[in-house]
């Protein structure tokens, strides 16, 4: 059975020690006597206690003596003074030095029963905050980011490991887990922070306007080139070039990086004059590089050249714990960002949270907090205000979710309309199709505006 | 609950014993623990128990006195007497026991009245007693006080909440008697 706690009676009677210390072994408390303040000290030198039962008059050491040493040994303990003599002086002297509580001799079991049984709940609860709150400072964190799940840490003490030197990163993970997060991080964190951290999405450019971005251009490279422009290469000098979606560039491009990255210098496009490079390269990809590797795609030696440093970002649903943590940081910034009395979730919307499977990672739970955030009335986000994707089922379960290509189309082309207010160029435009498409459309699927 | 010894009922009173009273209570202790049990009348306690200032009783004398004597064969002693009992820090106790110790003693001196202090009825004082007789007996057996204030383990600081409990043990303090009882015994 477990015991409820330590308790020292200081008393030079020995029959008040013995009596007392069965009374309180009655409750299962594991009592210790001392018959002197002398030796009560030593004992408070040798062993913590919860509770400390002190006779006030004591020869020698006394009561108050033995609780002002007490406050120091151990001050956490609680210290009860027991008296014969009820005087008002030496009760405000006792609680003056923090004394818990004072009880005059004799004084009825149910007293006693009650202040001990509260004193031991209160520091059961006290135990239990500070546990508490060290499981809440348990969270990682690695500057922007922050984890209480232990493959983050491990991709926390990888990143920092990283940070301190100059090797190519690669930074892995699904769309949303927070990869260029990490990567401003791991600059942050290296010896080049003082320098430029430059990014660059290379899915979102043709070949030749992604060529010119990294690498630059003379004037007159190309129909266009009116004067000459400096490359993210150049720009990033001294600092981090950060290649996001490095899986999606061309094999030429591919080519062209792996002979910067060997030897560290190009040329602009339309240009001779070699320049050198000490950018520090992170690059990252949310596709598996080494079967773009297999199926030919991507270039074996370039692959090898950015996998120097792997680091992986699990995604969301791998670490469900940083949920409440990523709300409430989120929650935060949209406070601050808002100027809105935000608090906190409601527990049935935390609940449905953590029940959800995150396709889009942190950046949709990012986004379903501001929406929710935005919407919300009061300073409580509920489950109303949250608008998550489709469940995840079970293959072959029922679904009331619309299957067809052509159903999902059509109602998607319905809301757009209506968020235009059927403004047809608008809604053409949100869609990235042209007006006549759109009017194709509307009467293929005879979209009807009181509909 | 293990053949090691007999529970010993000790009447210690001022008063004559209430043997058929007395009777009853052995009989439901011993239904109780499952352990044979002896009723016997004892002069006592001797006149050092008793504090003139205070009128009352010292438990934990009386205890010391019980357990100089504890005859043998019997594993466990329990005395009772209609006389107050008190521990020095406190007004009164109702009983007094070693918590895995072979002695105990109760008081139906304050179990005899109500809360108003009017004298109680029979049958009340006679359900109080078997409480506290089991409770401080539950203490031998290595018990300590149960937060189930229905279990006659509840610690007890008035004749309320003795009536407000049980003549029995909750089922975790049933299940913790027979394991302390098998770690002690054997199973």
């Amino acid at each position: 059975m477990k015991a409820k706690g330590s308790i020292l009676v200081v008393d030079d009677e020995e029959i008040v020690r013995d009596s007392l210390a069965r009374w309180l072994e009655e409750d299962g408390y594991q009592v210790d006597t001392a018959p002197d303040g002398q030796a009560a000290l030593a004992k408070l030198a040798a062993q913590a206690y919860a509770i400390l039962l002190v006779d006030l008059k004591m020869p020698g050491i006394d009561g108050l003596q033995v609780l002002a040493q007490a406050r120091t040994l151990q001050p956490d303990a609680a210290v009860i003074i027991m008296t014969a003599y009820a005087t008002v002086d030496t009760a405000v002297q006792a609680m003056k030095q923090g004394a818990y509580d004072y009880l005059v001799k004799p004084f009825e079991p149910e007293e006693l029963s009650l202040m001990v049984g509260k004193l031991t709940n209160t520091q059961a609860l006290r135990r239990e905050n500070v546990l508490l709150r060290k499981a809440l400072k348990r969270q990682c964190e690695f500057k922007d980011l922050v984890s209480k799940s232990p493959k983050m840490e491990a991709v926390f003490e990888l990143a920092r490991t990283a940070a301190k030197s100059n090797s190519t990163v690669l930074i892995l993970g699904g769309s949303g887990t927070g990869k260029e997060l990490l990567a401003r991080a791991i600059h942050a964190e290296s010896l080049r922070r003082e320098g430029p951290f430059v990014g660059v999405s290379c899915a979102a450019l043709t070949e030749s306007l992604l060529e010119s971005e990294l690498f630059g251009h003379e004037k007159g490279a190309f129909t266009g080139a009116v004067g000459s422009a400096r490359g993210k290469f150049e720009i990033a000098a001294g600092g981090t070039l950060f290649l996001d979606e490095i899986g999606d560039i061309s094999p030429k491009l591919q080519l062209d990086l792996l002979r910067v990255l060997d030897a560290r210098e190009f040329c602009r496009v339309g240009g001779s004059q070699v320049i050198k490079t000490d950018a520090r390269i992170i690059a990252a990809t949310n596709r598996d590089l080494k079967k773009l590797v297999d199926s030919g795609s991507f270039r074996e030696d370039l692959y090898y050249r950015l996998n120097v440093i792997p680091v992986t970002l699990p995604p969301l649903r791998e670490r469900k714990e940083d949920i409440p943590l990523l709300a409430e940081h989120f929650l935060a910034q949209f406070r601050t960002e808002m100027r809105k009395p935000l608090e906190s979730l409601s527990g049935e919307a935390l609940e449905m949270l953590m029940a959800y499977d995150w396709p889009g990672n942190v950046r949709e739970l990012r986004n379903v907090l501001e929406r929710g955030a935005v919407l919300a009335r009061g300073p409580i986000l509920t489950p109303l205000g949250l608008e998550l994707g489709p469940p995840t089922l079970p293959p072959g379960a029922p679904t009331d979710t619309p299957d067809s290509l052509r159903e999902v189309e059509r109602r998607h082309i319905e809301v757009t309309l209506k968020q235009h207010n059927w403004n047809i160029t608008r809604a053409a435009k949100a869609l990235g199709i042209d007006r006549v498409t759109l009017y194709n459309k509307i009467k293929r699927y005879q979209i009807r505006e009181d509909e | 609950m293990g053949g090691q010894g007999t529970i010993l009922l000790e009447w210690i009173g001022e008063a004559p014993m209430a043997s058929d009273l007395l009777e009853r209570v052995r009989g439901q202790v011993e239904a109780t623990f499952a352990v044979p049990t002896d009723l016997r009348a004892v002069n006592g306690p001797p006149s050092e128990c008793l504090d003139p200032r205070r009128g009352q009783h010292s438990s934990t004398k009386i205890l010391r006195w019980i357990l100089a004597a504890v005859p043998p064969g019997a594993a466990k002693v329990l005395g009772i007497t209609d006389v107050d009992l008190f521990i020095p820090v406190l007004t009164f106790v109702f009983g007094e026991a070693q918590v895995g110790g072979p002695a105990a003693v109760v008081s139906t001196a304050r179990l005899c009245l109500t809360y108003d202090e009017e004298p109680a009825p029979p049958v009340l004082v006679e359900a109080r007693l078997l409480k506290e007789c089991l409770h401080e007996l539950g203490h031998t057996f290595g018990l300590i006080h149960c937060a189930d204030v229905t279990c006659v383990m509840s610690r007890s600081n008035s004749v309320l909440d003795v009536d407000q409990k049980r003549a029995g043990f909750c089922r975790d303090c049933r299940q913790r008697l027979r394991a302390l009882t098998e770690e002690r015994d054997g199973p």
